[in-house]
């Protein structure tokens, strides 16, 4: 009797071997483009920072840190990504905070996220159409409105997300302990929301800091983001400055994603389909 | 007590449609002015549908209709190749091991969580260094890039929530295993391949820098998006027949997705019901 169930199990045992190891192979395709298209080209972007004339140097980092005005740009970037992230949590945290007690709150939710499958760069003509329209100069303010504008639904939605899935019997408990709305909202409901606050942050942050295009539509004369000036070093062929830059943008991206280890930019779009 | 919360309520109600108001007052300025046949914000030419009648016969309506076909051929072709290699491809890491399985979901986490001035400025170099052929051949390899990843993130949930059983009992009634992944898990994981292709279709339709910076000066090739770009610099700014081009994207655009969801919102909350 033994024996057969050993024998039976170590069958089972060996076919679910073979099937994994079978059905892994079909990964192998993609394994390998991701080498050849994702991983390739980042290794070549480091090459092109560090050798200079087949030498490695330091020589493209110096020029960057010692060109003023390209540490420039990316303090203001920094800067304008703060502003624009605080703006969106002020903005959108009362948003996702309402939708999440209504119960038509995931329908409406959808409302403000549509406009995100609108191209942006439409998105942002008629905003600079508008201000043109009502007689506002463009500049840093119509700059700031613009990106909270486009960026604004990557907010809302992670928020909505956690907000709607605490259990509400936290915040009764509270209430029925004693503790009044504004204590229990910040004791209960504030904590529990920030993974909510976190993955909107990053969704916002970095795409704020290395857009191109809607400072340059938005932002007047004189205010470019990052992402301009290193599309600008790339159009001057000046490619071993604008490949710092983007390794600059590149660790930017990963410190903020060790804080959020998901992505929620996955999610939004699974939300409408 | 009872006015304390009528009033919140009232408040609440006319924050979000603030909101609401402020978020499409732009869209739907767009749409309005795009019956008034100017190139800003003004009622001053009168009322008439020419803007639509220039999108067909103006000196632009060529380059238009090239850029459209671009786009939508982009689209096609490469959500259609990024669903197909994403969906085998998911079904290949769901059986790996659990450390490969770990880096290659880290690795094609890479391309959602970029940027995407830097995957862009990255596969530029990449295709001068490798001297790829300039056009369609970079644009494509380059949406697959940034598309199939999506397909995988919408395929795996799919993949775990399926009873792995069910594959197994397939076998045991005498199918091979490639059978047992036609007739078992691809009817399965159905869903999420139809959601990957819907969002890689949509993602490639809206890319703009990365296409910006890989089709290429000589080749000519403009999508709408770069098309939109480049003539926002020419001189004079914006012909009044974008407005209208504008506007029927976005009624496209929004229609679409709303109904979508609306009929899915509404048989959730008749299953609710029931």
């Amino acid at each position: 009797m033994g024996t057969k169930i050993k024998n039976i199990s170590m069958k089972i045992a060996s076919r679910i071997k073979n099937f994994r190891i079978t059905r892994s192979v079909f990964a192998y395709p993609y394994v390998l483009f991701l080498m050849m298209f994702v991983i390739m080209p980042l290794v070549i972007l480091l090459i092109n920072a560090f050798i200079v004339n087949e030498k490695f140097s330091f020589e493209n980092f110096a020029n960057f840190f010692n060109d003023g005005s390209s540490v420039d740009t990316l303090m203001f970037s920094l800067l304008i990504g703060i502003i624009t992230t605080v703006l969106c949590i002020l903005l959108g945290y009362p948003v996702a905070y309402i939708l999440s007690k209504w119960s038509s709150g995931r329908l409406i939710v959808l409302l403000f996220i549509l406009p995100m499958w609108v191209n942006f760069l439409i998105r942002t003509l008629s905003t600079r159409f508008m201000f043109e329209a009502i007689g506002i100069k463009l500049g840093v303010g119509t700059l700031i409105f613009g990106l909270v504008y486009n960026y604004i639904p990557f907010m809302i939605l992670p928020l909505h997300t956690t907000l709607s899935n605490i259990d509400k019997s936290f915040s009764e408990a509270a209430s029925d302990l004693g503790a009044n709305p504004i204590n229990t909202f910040f004791k209960i409901t504030f904590p529990l929301s920030i993974p909510g606050i976190l993955s909107g942050i990053t969704m916002v942050f970095i795409p704020t800091i290395s857009t191109f295009a809607i400072s340059q539509f938005l932002g007047g004369t004189s205010s470019h983001l990052f992402g301009d000036s290193i599309n600008t070093k790339f159009e001057h062929q000046l490619y071993g400055v604008g490949s710092v830059m983007s390794i600059i943008m590149l660790i930017f991206v990963l410190i903020s994603n060790y804080f959020m280890q998901k992505t929620n930019k996955g999610e939004a779009a699974r939300n409408l389909w | 007590m009872v006015n304390a919360s009528h009033t919140k309520k009232i408040l609440e109600r006319s924050y979000i449609i603030v909101a609401l108001i402020l978020l499409y007052t732009p869209i739907l300025l767009m749409i309005i002015f795009s019956f008034f046949n100017t190139s800003a914000f003004s009622f001053k030419n009168g009322f008439s549908f020419d803007a639509y009648e220039s999108l067909f016969n103006s000196s632009n309506s060529k380059k238009l209709e090239d850029a459209l076909k671009n786009t939508i051929i982009i689209a096609a072709v490469s959500s259609v190749i990024s669903t197909i290699l994403g969906a085998v491809a998911a079904i290949g890491i769901y059986s790996m091991s659990k450390r490969s399985r770990k880096i290659v979901e880290n690795i094609n986490q890479l391309p959602v969580i970029n940027s995407e001035i830097v995957i862009a400025v990255s596969l530029m170099l990449f295709f001068v260094t490798f001297k790829f052929p300039a056009g369609y051949t970079r644009l494509l390899i380059g949406h697959i890039s940034f598309c199939t990843p999506y397909v995988i993130l919408s395929v795996m949930p799919r993949l775990m929530q399926m009873d792995s059983n069910i594959y197994e009992a397939a076998l045991d009634l005498g199918a091979t295993p490639l059978r047992a992944i036609i007739t078992v898990i691809i009817p399965i994981i159905s869903p999420g391949i139809l959601s990957g292709f819907a969002m890689a279709f949509t993602i490639s339709v809206d890319d703009f820098i990365i296409t910006q910076l890989n089709k290429g000066t000589t080749t000519g090739i403009d999508t709408l998006s770069t098309y939109i770009y480049s003539s926002m610099h020419t001189a004079g700014g914006l012909k009044a027949y974008w407005f209208a081009a504008f506007s029927l994207i976005i009624v496209l655009v929004v229609g679409t997705l709303l109904l979508i969801n609306l009929r899915k919102y509404k048989s959730k909350a008749h299953i609710k019901i029931q």
